[in-house]
């Protein structure tokens, strides 16, 4: 027996290792997200927006992209972290990040019942039962008016994060900031995720289900396990939406909010994390283009996304970001 | 007494005939998905078109309702098969994931394209006078617009039964759904047979939208949005190319919503959807869906 571990010898291994390793590609996002707080103070209330948007698509890839979980109901979870946090300050409970981890939890309790119930059945029966969920808590919400304050809503405030930086609904300082540690917290916990054994048995999951029953991984409950994972970052996602604007609406539970998030992730990529962050920029940074440009009288945006969806399941199957990888390939294969 | 009775009748009454609609605009999403394992979302936009053009033959133009409805049945259906031959083929065998996302573009543009074309106002039907008006029978006097819709759907449902269980097209595209593969070793031009099915399936859709704009409460842009969520879990509930499982959902989900909705005008929604998951909890693949 020598000390060393068994893994220096092992190939696959050293690939995860690899793989898991950041490279400096890696840092551009942030720094352009640093980079945009300075260059354009004036948009400072929609790139904290794009930061949430992000983590939240980043939950929906970990299920969709890498368990092959396709879900229409993921506002489900961020609808219920962000009424769990919002409801705590109206109640008096104004600690930001306590109030955040507990949105996480009720979030994850939901998809820990929910994921039980619901992951034994696939596809289209999946599909339209996550969608069910995401449909009825909205419903529930609407009828609850009295506590959900209903489409009005209800405004709320947070003490100063940690009793340092109180939140600033003016110019999006604090915020902004807020937004972007948690983006990076929730993105290391998802990419330590997919990158863990946990992650790779997902991904045999996805491809080839029948196999890892043979090969006995406990498919269930790896889906399972997954699920509540992926709920309890929407959830945080969905409690930070609506501390940094410090208003709540039921359109957190909104069908449209499921629908979208999910286009964002599939327009920039499943699968790859990073995709997250291409969808929802581009998503996002167009439709308040459009709007602001065309109008939303005649629906422009409808007609510049239905046709951008169109286009780029024809000609970029993979995503915006899956349009890079034959060049990444042919660029591999002349750096051995 | 009677008016427990009265409210029952009234229920029936008008959620047969919401049921009855959405039967005629879901078969044919039923039987696109069942045969072909496509998921098309976009479905609904086809109802839509087919209302517009309805309610646009009929005011402006003069034309009779019931000639409209026929126009709108065969133009949509034109349509489908242009749009099954010029964009749907390419992601017919691709990933769910891919025809989620096609098609949800394609609900976007139809919705762009419908208020490009006709203006973002609600739109409303000029009912022949015929359709106007009560009928009475004896204990109850019933709006003869849903009696029409009820006669009207019934009237399709049996010239559908009666198409796939007794010709050999039907024979076909039951064989084909069933087990596709097996299907084509025998000979059945499948490909063929899905234009049919989609372009028979599109113009049901038209004549929906055009049947069913009093219903729905007047036809706007967003409607193929509005309405996509119920006509898939018609769909799913039914179980995937099942026209008899289909029909028995529409009729479950359509008049379980009427009720709700009537009963609790302002929290009545979501009782449609509580019965679908239950359904496709306790039967995964629909009520008459072979597992």
């Amino acid at each position: 027996m020598t000390g060393s571990p068994p893994r220096t010898n092992n190939g696959a291994a050293a690939a995860l290792l690899r793989a898991h390793r950041f490279r400096a590609i890696e840092l551009i996002p942030w720094i352009l997200a640093i980079a945009v707080y300075f260059l354009f103070p004036g948009y400072r209330l929609l790139a904290t927006q794009i930061l949430v948007l992000i983590l939240f698509a980043i939950s929906l890839d970990l299920i969709v992209g890498y368990a092959g979980i396709v879900s229409l109901g993921h506002a489900a979870f961020f609808g219920t972290g962000a009424y769990t946090a919002a409801l705590l300050a109206d109640a008096g409970w104004q600690e930001p990040i306590s109030a955040l981890a507990l949105g996480a939890v009720t979030a994850g309790l939901l998809g820990w019942v929910s994921g039980w119930i619901i992951l034994r059945t696939r596809e289209l029966t999946l599909l339209m039962l996550t969608m069910a969920l995401g449909i009825i808590l909205y419903e529930l919400a609407k009828d609850l008016d009295d506590i959900t304050g209903g489409f009005d809503g209800i405004n709320f405030e947070n003490s100063a994060i940690l009793g340092l930086f109180p939140f600033d609904v003016l110019y999006y300082t604090t915020n902004y900031w807020y937004a972007f540690a948690f983006l990076v917290l929730g993105f290391l916990v998802a990419r330590t995720v997919v990158y863990a054994p946990f992650g790779r048995s997902l991904v045999g999951i996805r491809e080839n289900v029948r196999r890892m029953h043979a090969i006995g991984t406990p498919v269930q409950q790896r889906m399972r396990h997954v699920y509540v994972i992926a709920a309890m970052i929407a959830g945080v996602a969905g409690a930070i939406w609506v501390q940094v604007q410090g208003n709540i609406t039921i359109g957190v539970y909104e069908f449209e909010m499921s629908g979208n998030i999910l286009i964002m992730l599939i327009l920039g990529g499943t699968g790859r994390l990073y995709g997250a962050f291409v969808g929802v920029t581009v998503f996002t940074i167009l439709e308040n283009l459009t709007e602001t440009v065309l109008g939303t009288d005649p629906p422009y945006w409808e007609l510049v996304v239905g046709v951008a969806l169109i286009v780029t399941v024809l000609f970029a199957p993979r995503g915006l970001l899956g349009v890079f990888d034959p060049l990444i390939r042919r660029f591999r294969e002349r750096t051995p | 007494m009677a008016a427990a009775f009265d409210i029952a009748t009234t229920i029936l009454v008008f959620g047969l005939a919401y049921a009855m609609l959405l039967f005629i605009i879901s078969v044919g999403l039923s039987i696109t998905m069942g045969l072909m394992g496509f998921v098309n979302l976009a479905h609904g936009a086809f109802a839509m078109v087919g209302g517009y053009i309805t309610v646009k033959l009929v005011a402006p133009m003069g034309v009779p309702y019931l000639l409209a409805l026929v126009i709108a049945f065969f133009l949509v259906a034109a349509l489908g098969v242009v749009m099954d031959r010029l964009l749907y083929r390419h992601v017919y065998g691709r990933p769910e994931l891919d025809q989620v996302l096609f098609t949800i573009g394609i609900v976007f543009a139809s919705v762009a394209g419908v208020s490009f074309v006709w203006g973002p106002d609600p739109q409303n039907i000029l009912l022949p006078e015929i359709l106007l008006g009560d009928i009475d029978l004896g204990f109850k006097n019933i709006p003869i617009y849903r009696a029409f819709m009820i006669v009207a759907g019934g009237v399709i449902v049996a010239a559908l039964f009666f198409g796939l269980e007794r010709t050999k097209i039907g024979a076909q595209v039951r064989a084909a759904v069933d087990n596709r593969r097996m299907a084509e070793s025998c000979g059945i031009p499948t490909g063929r047979l899905f234009t049919i099915i989609f372009a028979l399936g599109s113009g049901m859709a038209a004549l929906g939208g055009g049947l069913g704009i009093q219903i729905l409460g007047g036809l706007k842009p967003v409607f193929a949005f509005e309405y996509l969520v119920i006509f898939l879990i018609v769909v799913a509930v039914g179980g995937l190319g099942n026209i008899r499982g289909t029909f028995v959902a529409a009729l479950l989900l359509g008049i379980i919503d009427f009720a709700g909705k009537y009963f609790l005008p302002e929290g009545g929604g979501f009782f449609i959807y509580g019965v679908t998951f239950i359904v496709l909890l306790w039967r995964p693949h629909g009520l008459f869906g072979k597992a």
